[in-house]
């Protein structure tokens, strides 16, 4: 069932959600979550798409909020539908509106339940920063969206990060980083160096050369292949590698000096996957903190750190503890990045 | 942040570990599992698919090994025909071709009898050949997917062949199904038998209700909320009601069921620990310990009713109309003989001699061929002490409740009484519902996907130890032998909500069972 309302307002579309509530035949309410999603009019069907299958797992209300041009007079027209497990509202923004969104959005919020934001498309510089991540605690951006330079839109999110900003190229990591752990859990030696080998582009590369940095306090190398994606890590020890090898995006390898090489599946995640993981915790993720803090620190100690990765990057303990003790933990949502040593020049 | 864990500090802790990052999954330590009756039931439409999908979600260890033992005359590659055709038709997760080859490459047959000394040595290599080709480190499970009555058999050929004690540094453990023997006389014989072999630690008895999504929920409705815990106790509950209704008939487990029957088969370990979870204390924490501990003390403060005869109900499903469908009654069912006592309805009360509970009875029922399929356990309150309308405005209110529902349609119903619309006082009961959405069950991992990775993990919160299924059988035992020795069950029609017995039963203390 759908409902469009043209020229419209929040109230107007309150009401409407209530009534066909009603209409359905229950009043009562599972939803768990507002999932606000900021897009255009070309990606929107994808974007809610993708959504709705989220919804699925977690029970939201979606806000798709699509800015149109911005030249027009300020107006709203929505579409609502209900159904399924959750509803969808889609707010066509247009004129000076398409800036005020959060306006329209704030009356629409569910009571009391959790707010998260996503942008599917090219992320906001900072976006605990915005109006419309303000109204949230769980900001979602994807650094692999934008079609090019990728890695510096991952080292803005990362010099902006605010507690509960989060970013799906960290998310498409987690299997990476829990076999990666697994791995020290049988072959417990010590980590000389290690290396991270991927398609050129990819910041899920820099990101987990950052984790890897900043928790094994050694030196991590970068490395382009072909992909797709990630394609190798190496962590060197005493005794040889332990080396988590995938060429082909679906199909992993795991070396590890004591025992035979392993297949795993390990395959690349669709978007939808990614935010259920994204939804299932929505408090500040502090490994991602410190990971982005990391890979700022990176990109700003003076070192050569190329985020498309053609050079090596590494860090030592010795810097990374002076400065993990310099940065310390941001008391508000508003991004004041990373600190003091928040860079003024920007990467383009 | 600062970093605690330093390299130099500890050798042993795992840098990449961090208890702030909650992403990582536990994923079990190199281990693989040798299934004992991969031909049943149990084992493909239950234990496989949910290894499968274990797998698909990333959560067992790399290199893991399979393998399967039975009396055919299997190789390898019709094995592996075999899983792959069961995790094709029962796995929840998508099929990835590539998932499937990381578990191919570890799956292995051995054919065999369970006396056959040959096919236990082949087995003994088999594994040894896993640890050495898949780095499985001598951890390994051995699941008895098989009927308890050549359990004795099976653990004592494991032993005999250097199966059941681990290495140093590994481990070694075994699974086994209900029923936990069919009495309490039984149920220790079983437990002699296996603990002979096998450390109390590792023995996991599987009782899939506990693996449950919903059933941990009670925990969660229970102890993480502060509504519900004020009145959970006779203050304010009049009793409560557990039910586990089946619409089906026994179909083919005729060989099983005859003989086991409804109190067996459902009561001594479903209801029970459902009862346990519901009415324990709040335990100090949730590790095995301390939750094992509220349970074995709410079970050894039930007591059961004087009167036996009064308090308890079983009955057998007669032919009928069941939901539109015309159906044969028990004793016309396949293979079961014409005279069977055995019943397939059963209820009881039980009391359970506690402050909380003192004077609030507890109601389990479960039957086959009821009115439909559900299990539910529902709270039910006192009228409040004083009404302030007329008696005739709340001639309709009926008593708050508080319904968990375990399967289907999983949730919570809060039942109380709310204002007719008009211009007189008129009240009426209402539900308000909160469901877990409808595919909750889809995305949420199987309760065998739990349970077995808990088994690979040696993580046992969620599974019975000895001493509460002693406990249980203790409280069932007497019931058992009044029936036993007391006529035969009561006759009831297919579709309905059992015999008439349970209904004299509740009606004898001004209750009545509750719909579900």
């Amino acid at each position: 069932m759908t409902i469009e309302l043209t020229a419209t307002n929040a109230s107007e579309i309150a009401a409407a959600l209530l009534e066909e509530r009603r209409r359905a035949g229950s009043p009562a309410m599972g939803l768990v979550l507002t999932f606000v999603v900021v897009t255009d009019e070309r990606d929107h069907y994808d974007s809610l798409k993708v959504a709705r299958t989220v919804s699925r797992e977690h029970p939201s209300r979606i806000l798709l909020v699509i800015r149109r041009s911005a030249r027009t007079t300020a107006n709203l027209d929505a579409e609502l539908s209900i159904g399924g497990s959750g509803e969808s509202v889609l707010l066509r923004t247009s004129g000076e509106l398409a800036k005020h969104a959060e306006s329209a959005v704030l009356p629409l919020l569910l009571p009391d339940s959790p707010v998260v934001v996503w942008w599917p498309g090219r992320p906001p510089d900072d976006p605990a920063g915005t109006a419309l991540g303000q109204l949230a605690q769980r900001r979602i951006t994807d650094s692999a969206a934008p079609a090019r330079s990728r890695p510096e839109a991952m080292l803005t999110q990362a010099r902006n990060y605010a507690p509960g900003n989060t970013d799906l190229a960290w998310t498409r990591l987690t299997p990476w980083r829990a076999l990666l752990a697994a791995a020290l859990d049988q072959y417990t030696a010590r980590v000389h160096s290690a290396e991270v080998e991927g398609e050129r582009g990819n910041p899920s590369a820099d990101l987990l050369a950052a984790w890897l940095a900043n928790r094994l306090h050694v030196p991590v190398g970068q490395k382009t292949s072909r992909g797709p994606g990630l394609t190798s890590v190496v962590m060197q020890t005493g005794g040889g590698p332990v080396q988590v090898y995938r060429p082909d995006g679906k199909l992993a390898q795991l070396r590890t000096p004591n025992a035979p090489d392993r297949p795993v599946a390990l395959h690349r995640r669709d978007l939808a996957e990614l935010l259920a993981e994204e939804l299932r915790r929505l408090d500040p993720d502090e490994a991602y903190a410190e990971a982005v803090r990391h890979l700022a620190r990176m990109a700003d100690g003076g070192q050569e750190a190329e985020p498309a990765g053609q050079a090596s990057t590494s860090s030592d303990s010795r810097r990374s503890s002076r400065s993990s003790r310099a940065g310390g933990r941001k008391p508000a949502a508003r991004g004041s990045g990373t600190g003091s040593k928040r860079p003024p020049r920007k990467r383009t | 942040m600062s970093h605690p864990a330093r390299p130099t500090a500890e050798p042993r802790t795992n840098p990449l570990r961090d208890p702030e990052d909650r992403r990582l999954p536990r994923i079990a330590g190199p281990c693989g599992l040798v299934i004992f009756g991969v031909t049943g039931d149990l084992s493909r439409k239950k234990v496989m698919p949910a290894i499968y999908d274990l797998a698909n979600r990333g959560l067992l260890p790399p290199g893991f090994g399979l393998v399967g033992f039975a009396r055919r005359d299997w190789a390898t590659q019709d094995f592996e025909q075999i899983v792959h055709d069961s995790v094709r038709s029962h796995a929840r997760t998508p099929f990835r071709e590539e998932v499937w080859r990381q578990l191919a490459k570890g799956l292995r047959f051995v054919p065999g009898d369970f006396a056959d000394d040959a096919a236990f040595e082949q087995l003994r290599e088999t594994v040894e050949e896993l640890d050495e080709v898949r780095g499985t480190g001598g951890n390994h499970a051995f699941y008895l997917a098989i009927p308890p009555k050549f359990f004795p058999q099976v653990v004592s050929q494991l032993d005999v062949h250097a199966l059941a004690k681990p290495l140093a540094g590994s481990w070694r453990r075994v699974v086994v199904e209900k029923p936990f023997g069919h009495d309490l006389a039984s149920a220790q014989e079983l437990n002699e038998v296996i603990s002979r072999v096998f450390p109390a630690e590792s023995v996991f008895r599987i009782d899939h209700y506990l693996g449950k999504e919903t059933v941990q929920n009670i925990l969660a409705l229970r102890f993480a909320n502060q509504l519900f815990e004020p009145v959970w106790n006779s203050n304010y509950v009049d009793h409560v009601q557990i039910t586990m209704a089946e619409d089906i008939g026994i179909g083919s487990r005729a060989g099983y069921y005859d003989g086991i029957g409804a109190a067996r088969d459902v009561i001594q370990n479903h209801l029970m620990q459902l009862m346990a979870l519901v009415a324990m204390e709040e335990p100090g924490s949730f590790d095995a310990q301390s939750l094992r501990i509220e349970k074995q003390k709410l079970l050894r403060s039930v007591a059961l009713p004087d009167r036996l005869d009064e308090s308890t109900s079983r009955g057998q499903y007669g032919p009928g109309w069941a939901g539109g469908v015309k159906v044969v009654g028990y004793l016309q069912e396949e293979d079961i003989p014409a005279g069977s006592a055995t019943e397939t309805f059963a209820a009881l009360r039980l009391d359970v001699d506690t402050r909380r509970w003192a004077g609030v009875p507890f109601y389990l029922r479960t039957g086959k061929r009821l009115g439909r399929r559900v299990t539910e356990v529902a709270v039910v309150f006192k009228r409040a002490p004083h009404l302030p309308f007329s008696k005739t405005s709340t001639e309709e209110l009926g008593q708050n409740a508080l319904v968990v529902r375990i399967q289907p349609d999983e949730g919570v119903t809060v039942r109380f009484g709310a204002k007719i619309p008009g211009t007189a006082m008129e009240l009426r009961d209402v539900n308000m519902d909160f469901a877990y959405g409808g595919t909750f069950v889809e995305s949420s991992p199987e309760a065998y996907e739990r349970l077995i990775l808990d088994v690979l993990l040696g993580d046992p919160p969620l599974f019975p130890q000895l001493e509460e299924v002693e406990l249980s059988w203790r409280i069932l035992d007497p019931v058992l032998d009044f029936w036993a020795s007391n006529g035969k069950p009561e006759t009831y029609p297919s579709g309905g909500w059992g015999p008439q017995s349970s209904v004299d039963m509740l009606a004898r203390d001004g209750r009545s069972w509750r719909r579900p």
